[in-house]
This record gives C-alpha cells, structure tokens and sequence, in this order.
C-alpha cells in the first residue's frame, strides 16, 4: 500500500497499463514537453522520461484531431488515453466523440471496437465559465458512451485500469479540486484526498457503486466533489439525529441503480448532489429513476442540489454561490423530515 | 482529356480489370436508383455515378491490408477497396447480412476485414479518423496506408484542416484525397472557395499537392502509387485533388436546378466508363469486343447475384436495435 493523491494514482495506472501493454499510448496537449507541466494537471509528469515522447505524445492544440486521432487508433489495434487538458474543450470535439466514438459500434453491427480512454477535468476553481463547468449530464445522455467519475485515489487508479483494458470509448472525468496537484499547478481551495492505492495490480468494476457512509434515514447521492461535499453535511446532521448514507455511484454509465435503489428502499429519503447545473440533470435522472422504481418506499419529496442554472462566475463570492454547498445539502436534507 | 492515358504504361489486363471496377460500379448506382424507385431500399441515397475513375483509381494503388474511410457517398469507395456488392447491396435494403447488419444503412457501409471503415457520413469527420489509423500503423510497424476521402466542400471542415496538420508534423501515412466534384450538395465551389485548387492548401501544411483528372483511372491510380509509396517510406502525407464531377443529384431528391445542362453535358463528354471503354477498343453504346463483353457479363451477373440475395435476406427482428451499444452487448 502507498498514500497517493488522485494525480499520483491516475499516473501510475496509465504507468502500469503502459508497461502491460505496448499498444496503450497517450496523446494530449502539454502531456510531455520536456520542462513542461505533464498535462495541465500534472497527471502525466514525468511519463515520457520512461516512455519517450512517441508513446506520451504531444499535440497541436487541435481537440478534434485528438479525438479523431484517438478513435482511428483505437479502430485498429492500439489502446489510446487521451488527455482533454479541460472537460470544457470536450465541445469542441463533440461530434468526434457524439457520432463518431460513441456510434461506430453500433452503425457497423458490432463488426468494429473503440477501446479508447478519454480524460477531462471537470469543476469550477476560479476560472470563469469556459474553464470550469462540469458536464457529465451531456456525454452521459449519449448511448456508447461509458461515463466513470472516481473521486477517490484507489478509485482513480482501479477505474483507469479498467477503461484502459474496455474494449468501448471510456470517458474519466477528474476533479480538478480533487487531483492534488503539487507545485506551480495546485489548486486553491484543492481538498486534494489522499489515499491508500495497492501496490499490487487490481481494477475496480465499471459500474459499481460505493457506499461512502452508511445511514437510515437519509440517502445522499453525490459525485466527484460532491460526495465530499455531501460527507461534509452528513456530519453536520448526524449532530442533529439524522443518519445519512451517503453514495458514490463512480461509474455514471453504466449506472450502479441497484445500489442507489437499495439505500432509498432503506432510508426512504432522497438528496441528489451534482456541480452540475440544475435544470435537465444528471440528478434530474438519477430523481426520475428513484421515482420510477421505488416511489412507494419514499417518505418525502426527493431534493435535487445542483449549480445554478447559470454558466460559472467568476469572482469568489458569486462562485461560492452558485456551486452546492454543505448549507445547500444541510437544508434540503432537513426539509425532507 | 478524350482518353484515358496515365503517365505510366498500362497493360490491357489491367485496362480490362478497371473497366471492370468502374463498370460495377457505375452498374451498381443504377441499380440503386431503380431499386429505390421501386421502393427496396427504404432511404436516400448519395449516388457516386462518375466518380468511379476516382475510388477504383486511389484503390488499385493500395495492399488489401490498407485501410479506406469514405464519406455519405461511399458505395464507390466499398466496392473498390473489396467490399462484396452482396454485403452492400443487403445493407441498402436493411436486411440483417448486410455488411453492418442493417445498422448502418447506405451511409455507413464499410468492412473492416477489407480495410473499409465504415463509412462516415458527417462531412469532414473521416480525416482526422484517418490520421489516427495511420499514427497507429507506423505505430505498430504495419507498413500500412491509409485514405480518407472527402470532397472540395469537405476540405472546408475544421477536421480536415486538423487531420492534415498532425499528419504532416508526425509524418504519416495518408493520402487525403479530395473528390472535387464542383458542387457541395448544391453550392458552386467558386462561392465557397477563393482558390482555384484545394491541392494549393498542402504547402500550408507542408505536404506535396497533386492535381489530377479525376476521370482518368489511369492518371488517378499513377498519383495514388507515388502518393503510397511515399507514404510506406516514411514520407509524410500527400493531397491528391482529383477534378470530376457527379453526374446526378447530390442525393436522391436532387434535381440539380443549380447547375446548367450544358455544363453536365461537358462532364458527360469525359465519363470514365466511356473512356476505359474507348481506351479498351470498344464503341461507347456497343460491346462489339469479346473482352468488353466478357465484362459486362460479369458485372451484371455479381449485380444480379447481389439484388437476389438482398432481396431474399431476412429483415431484421425490431429489438436487434438493442444490440452493438457496446462492444459486449452481442
């Protein structure tokens, strides 16, 4: 066992995987320049000293060529990872990834595969709107997509191992707040969890959930951040008397439902915590699911806390606000007895 | 431009193999149309009738193992990279032996165990596609080549631009070919492009630009070789521009209002079938040639053959749509 941040952890997967299997490759912009940065946030630092710059390949700032690159690789024999050095950039390599990525399979009958990995950060961390959102909602609406979100370094590591070996187009989304980066790229206001990651090999299974606490009363679905942030208020409500359990599904598509179904048939309660915004959510999904199959066991209206239905401010206060914060959770948890 | 003379010598066999190639061809879109008009085929269709000399010509430059991606008029570039006209014929009529078990549809045709792609219908999106398979070939020592095929309106996508420039800095091997048929669905390529030749945006990138008479199979096949060898050297890519032009509408319901009929009557002076047929020694409207003949006995028997089998092949059960998400969902 070794402590390792989520950055450290993702490093040492794709280090593994590389080591494992020749045809796995990285591609991505700022990825391995030598005196660079290893990628905006540092997961991939220091990888092309082991790997040469052939296989932690540097590219153009061209997000379509990067997917399209990544996809016609993958379509004939190799294993590509690449790095998206924001999830905002994801639009502008929408249609590699919509049409192209995510429907090859499908239109060709199940006569060709896209083992590719596809990595964005994702989080708002003062930098205004076009660096910032968080869109998981839009790539997990598209049907051959897998969509994981680790939130944990053992998770990050197991989950990586486990796109990189998938013979589908996987795409990891990261935390920025989450990464622990070091040095000139770290984050203010970063939580930045360390965790225990094996030395040995081992994978964690695309589309298992975790239970994060355990609780009766309450059940609390977050993802990324806000799993942290949904630990936060539980701790606040268990000083009031309510237990909440809180999940982390890490796997948004496929979805871990049995898990999230259990815990509401448990609790009889609902919260759904996500970065991002409100309206035509992820949570909103994850709500519908709950309502669809288990309204009977519900004892209150499911709560939904979200980002505003704004694009993300800037300055610090207007940011604060806008994102879910622990009050946010506190109270709709509380309105729901 | 009256007949067909590439730079290199070519014998009548391989005369013959291509007047077969691009006779199938032409034969197969005729069928296509009838076939629709007969209500067989459920969708539209891009129809490549006098593109042949184009596809047949990249094509026969090519090993079986090279890989093609087309674009949403790609019948042409299926059956030239080998794609059985069985297999496409199916697909068109939606029946569960097509090559895409009926989930592509004549936009996406394509077969992998011949180096087709299936075929990529969003205009553009094929070449970037294009560089990644041809990173991939140098990647693993293949010696592979890879084409992407798009047209002038195509050239004017973001991808394309992208594509051309990894493929140029990491030197890989490509040939982008642009089918420069004048007319983007129905806008003039003068109102969309202020210059003469697509070719002229290589030295942008720097790669070779070459321009050739897309309806000279000969001359097409001849730039394609340079172009191929170039490439499985470790030379980089190249854009071939090849000039032709589509005889029919941009898609079934097309009239083709936007253009004159003495400007398709000019382009119909220089089709490709013709001229392989003139170049052979036959006459345009006769096959007064035992070889000719021969031929098109052939082509209209592996397009009898493949109508049969579409039309006797088994639809497929409705919930075969909840097949292929994903790769294991078999």
């Amino acid at each position: 066992m070794a402590l390792m941040t989520i950055a450290e952890a993702l490093r040492e997967g794709i280090r593994e995987e590389m080591r494992r299997d020749p045809t796995v490759f990285c591609l991505g912009e700022d990825i391995g320049i030598s005196g660079g940065f290893g990628g905006a946030f540092t997961v991939t630092l220091g990888l092309s000293d082991e790997f040469g710059h052939d296989r932690i390949l540097d590219t153009p700032i061209s997000e379509i060529g990067i997917a399209g690159v990544a996809i016609g690789a993958a379509m004939t024999g190799m294993r590509p990872i690449a790095d998206v050095q924001y999830g905002d950039f994801l639009f502008c390599m929408m249609d590699q990834l919509a049409n192209q990525a995510a429907k090859m399979t499908y239109m060709s009958g199940g006569t060709v595969k896209v083992p590719l990995v596809m990595r964005a950060p994702v989080g708002s961390t003062r930098r205004g709107s076009q660096h910032a959102q968080s869109l998981e909602a839009f790539f997990t609406h598209i049907p051959g997509l897998k969509v994981l979100a680790p939130s944990t370094a053992y998770d990050a590591k197991g989950l990586l191992k486990s796109a990189v070996r998938d013979e589908n187009p996987v795409l990891i989304f990261e935390h920025k707040l989450l990464y622990g980066s070091k040095g000139g790229r770290s984050e203010k206001g970063a939580l930045s969890p360390i965790g225990e990651v094996p030395d040995e090999d081992y994978t964690v299974p695309i589309g298992k959930g975790a239970i994060r606490r355990a609780g009766k009363d309450v059940t609390i679905v977050g993802k990324l951040m806000t799993v942290y942030r949904a630990l936060e208020a539980a701790e606040i409500l268990a000083a009031e008397g309510i237990e909440a359990e809180v999940i982390d599904p890490r796997t948004l598509v496929p979805l871990d439902k049995e898990l999230i179904l259990d815990s509401v048939r448990k609790t009889g309660r609902l919260v759904v915590v996500e970065e991002d915004n409100l309206t035509h959510g992820w949570g909103a999904e994850i709500a519908a699911i709950v309502a669809e199959e288990a309204f009977f066991y519900l004892d209150a209206p499911i709560k939904r806390v979200a980002s505003l239905d704004t694009p993300p401010p800037f300055a610090p206060p207007m940011e604060a606000y806008y994102l879910p914060s622990i009050e946010r959770i506190v109270t709709a948890v509380r309105a729901q007895f | 431009m009256a007949s067909t003379k590439g730079q290199s010598a070519c014998s009548r066999q391989e005369l013959l193999a291509f007047y077969h190639d691009v006779l199938l061809i032409r034969r197969f879109e005729e069928q296509c149309n009838a076939l629709f008009l007969q209500g067989k085929i459920p969708s539209t269709l891009h129809l490549y009738i006098g593109q042949e000399a184009v596809a047949v010509g990249v094509c026969a430059a090519l090993r079986p193992d090279d890989y093609v991606l087309g674009t949403h008029r790609p019948h042409g570039h299926a059956i030239a990279k080998g794609v059985s006209s069985r297999s496409i014929m199916a697909e068109l009529f939606g029946k569960v032996t097509g090559c895409c078990k009926a989930k592509g549809g004549s936009m996406h045709v394509g077969d992998m165990s011949v180096g087709m792609f299936p075929a990529i219908a969003i205009v553009g999106a094929n070449a970037p596609i294009a560089t990644g398979a041809a990173l991939s070939a140098k990647m693993r020592g293949s010696g592979q080549v890879v084409v992407a095929f798009f047209g002038e309106g195509g050239s004017n996508e973001g991808a394309v631009h992208e594509a051309m420039n990894m493929a140029a800095i990491w030197q890989l091997p490509v040939l982008f070919v642009c089918e420069n048929n004048l007319y983007g669905a129905s806008t003039p390529v003068s109102q969309i492009t202020a210059i003469q030749n697509v070719a002229d945006r290589a030295a942008a990138y720097g790669m070779p630009g070459v321009i050739v008479d897309g309806n000279d199979v000969v001359a097409v096949r001849d730039a394609a070789r340079q172009a191929v060898e170039r490439a499985r050297a470790g030379e980089g890519p190249t854009l071939i521009e090849c000039k032709t032009y589509r005889f029919c509408g941009h898609s079934r319901s097309d009239a083709c209002g936007y253009r004159t009929r003495e400007e398709e009557a000019e382009w119909r002076d220089k089709d490709p079938v013709t001229r392989l047929k003139l170049a052979l020694g036959g006459q345009a409207d006769t096959s007064n040639d035992d070889d000719v003949a021969r031929v098109e006995a052939e082509v209209e028997a592996i397009l009898e053959d493949a109508i049969r089998f579409a039309d006797e092949s088994p639809e497929p059960a409705p919930e075969d749509a909840l097949l292929h998400v994903f790769w294991e969902d078999k």
